[in-house]
């Protein structure tokens, strides 16, 4: 019990910090930190789209940059043509987030769909490799397709707009990643929960199990998938509006490393792990970065040294190794 | 378009295809033996192509800079499977994905450190410079010899596995790790030598393709995604399967590139053509895989059953 206390009051200090330096930072005029903060938030919303696949369900994704990539792109595709009247398949494009982010989503589940239909007939390592195999197709096809900006990508020259707020001012924008992190935060909890959780988690344990109680493995597993490839859009769409610019190196395959790379740091299948994950990369990044132009050097250490010796990640360093499900 | 111009991207693919059987033997070799997953393959392809530039620039030869990227590659390939990878054969997939993940940072920041932020150049050797008549068309000797050295290699490598005690007990490897460690097999030295063959392997195809493009940190990622295409479509841990499909990522990827825009430029306007060509084509191989994969999930030629 002691453990689960002290996991609660570590995702209460992440949820809660992750607010308060902000707030600080914009009394004291630090707009720098407040980007950081939410490159944070948005990499922790990637990591929990990654976290309902590989931590829930066991699907190590090795792809998943794919989806943050195309919602980027929705983000970019879409403020383009607001911004130059044309229309996209006969529709009128929007610099509107809220019609913005539901089209990212769609469109990722959908890609996430066709992917895991292929993907899901395979298990183990030929499914590591052939969704890291089709996020690359994905990623040549818009590096060489140039009518969005093909190597170059697609700058954003005016930040997409929420309701009521100004995101184009760092804190505005800010407390809309924030928010959308927490709700996205309770949508997993929520799916952990569920019937439908449970079943994701008991097929990562033993799939034959559950496919002789009438549950179909295939169903189950590619509902979480196409679940957790819309989260990532989502955030892909945010981060596009952060740097300004729908990138085609979001969708690389290093970016798809350093999203499993997130959620194993911070810890796999827990609720903040994502959380934990993003902030220490974003932070290690900022500190060695400063320090020596090598520091992917010893990123690269501390991350051997944590999947040799330390296996279950930030959270599990504080709050042991047990987890729900 | 002649048939001299369709040949010679036909000899580019095969090229092509054969540089990539040499990378993707070492990485199909060592899952079926060992069950790892390497991502840092591509990291020892850069080795194996920064060593052999920089001892050729040294020394004035080629030919000792082949063999300087080839050991460096198979020493580095030795060294990572004694101090991490020997950690992680009994781990689940994604441990593996996460430390060879890190394996690669490790090493391209280190050769940057070790060899500069620079691309290095790597000039063809003085004995394959120039052009030869194929008849149909000139080719030049380099590639023609790329060509040949990589059938040589295959040949070689078929040997070894087929012919020789070494191949045996690699076979064996392949089919029951436990039953030829009882019989007295020293497993740990067969991983550490199955290993650093793949590692020279590697080196070898960096070494011989930096002459014909520049010698850079991250040249290995996109050859080792293509490596992966290439063993998921012949069947992950198939020697005759990664040349199988190595020669079919090659061709069809580089005659895609060439016949594509064409074919479309016949009804469409050019400009758009070369774009939605280009664009088709950089996804035709991936297109193979997953139909390859809807056919025949485990690959063309799976080892077990």
């Amino acid at each position: 019990m002691a453990d689960i206390k002290r996991e609660y009051a570590l995702n209460a200090l992440l949820a809660l910090g992750l607010l308060l330096v902000p707030i600080w930072a914009l009394y004291n005029g630090a707009p720098f930190t407040i980007t950081l903060f939410t490159r944070i938030a948005i990499l922790a919303l990637a990591g929990i789209g990654l976290n309902i696949a590989l931590g829930l369900g066991g699907m190590v994704s090795f792809g998943h940059a794919v989806y943050f990539g195309l919602g980027g792109y929705v983000a970019g595709i879409l403020a383009q043509h607001a911004f130059n009247g044309a229309p996209i398949l006969g529709l009128p494009g929007t610099n509107q987030m809220l019609i913005i982010w539901p089209v990212a989503m769609v469109l990722s589940g959908l890609l996430a769909a066709v992917i895991g239909a292929f993907s899901l007939r395979t298990s183990g390592i030929f499914f590591i490799m052939i969704t890291l195999a089709f996020a690359q197709m994905v990623y040549y096809f818009a590096v060489s397709w140039p009518a969005y900006g093909g190597e170059d990508g697609l700058p954003i020259y005016v930040r997409n707009q929420f309701p009521g707020l100004n995101t184009m001012r760092p804190f505005e924008l800010f407390i809309v990643c924030w928010g959308v992190l927490m709700l996205a935060l309770g949508v997993f909890a929520l799916i952990r929960a569920s019937r439908f959780g449970a079943a994701l988690m008991a097929i990562r344990q033993n799939p034959d199990r559950v496919a002789s109680l009438g549950i179909n493995p295939f169903g189950v597993k590619l509902a979480a998938f196409v679940i957790s490839g819309m989260i990532t859009g989502l955030a892909g769409a945010l981060m596009a509006d952060l740097s300004r610019f729908a990138s085609p190196a979001a969708m690389a395959w290093t970016m798809s490393g350093e999203l499993i790379v997130i959620i194993i740091l911070g810890g796999t299948g827990r609720l903040f792990g994502p959380v934990a994950g993003a902030a220490f990369l974003v932070g290690f990044e900022v500190f060695f970065g400063g320090l020596t132009e090598h520091w992917k050097l010893w990123l690269g250490l501390v991350l051997l040294a944590a999947v040799l010796f330390n296996r279950g990640g930030i959270v599990a360093l504080i709050a042991g190794r047990e987890r729900l499900g | 378009m002649t048939a001299a111009l369709l040949f010679e991207q036909f000899l580019n693919g095969l090229q092509f295809g054969l540089m990539l059987f040499l990378m993707s033997a070492g990485l199909t070799l060592v899952f079926g033996v060992m069950g790892l997953i390497n991502l840092a393959h591509g990291s020892l392809f850069m080795i194996g192509a920064f060593f052999c530039a920089a001892a050729a620039g040294l020394t004035g030869n080629f030919w000792l800079g082949l063999a300087a990227g080839m050991a460096a590659a198979a020493a580095a390939g030795a060294l990572i499977e004694m101090t991490v990878l020997r950690r992680l054969y009994s781990r689940d997939h994604l441990d593996q994905v996460l430390a060879t993940y890190a394996l690669i940072l490790i090493l391209s920041e280190g050769t940057k450190i070790l060899f500069g932020p620079f691309p290095l150049y790597l000039d063809v050797p003085p004995l394959l410079t120039g052009t030869v008549n194929l008849g149909l068309t000139e080719y030049p000797l380099y590639r023609l010899a790329l060509i040949g050295f990589g059938l040589l290699v295959a040949v070689g490598l078929w040997f070894l596995i087929a012919r020789t005690r070494l191949g045996v007990r690699i076979r064996a490897g392949e089919n029951d790790r436990e039953m030829i460690a009882a019989l007295g097999v020293n497993i740990r030295a067969l991983y550490t030598v199955v290993f650093a063959l793949g590692a020279g392997l590697a080196g070898m195809a960096g070494a011989l393709v930096g002459a014909v493009q520049s010698v850079q940190v991250g040249m290995g990622e996109p050859v080792l995604i293509l490596a992966f295409v290439v063993i998921v479509i012949g069947g992950i841990g198939s020697i005759r399967g990664a040349m199988v499909g190595a020669l079919m990522v090659g061709i069809i990827d580089t005659m895609g590139r060439f016949l594509l825009p064409r074919i479309f430029a016949t009804f469409m306007e050019v400009n758009q053509a070369s774009g939605v060509g280009a664009a088709l084509a950089s996804m035709l191989i991936y297109l193979l895989m997953a139909l390859v994969l809807v056919i025949k999930p485990k690959g063309l030629f799976p080892i077990h059953g």
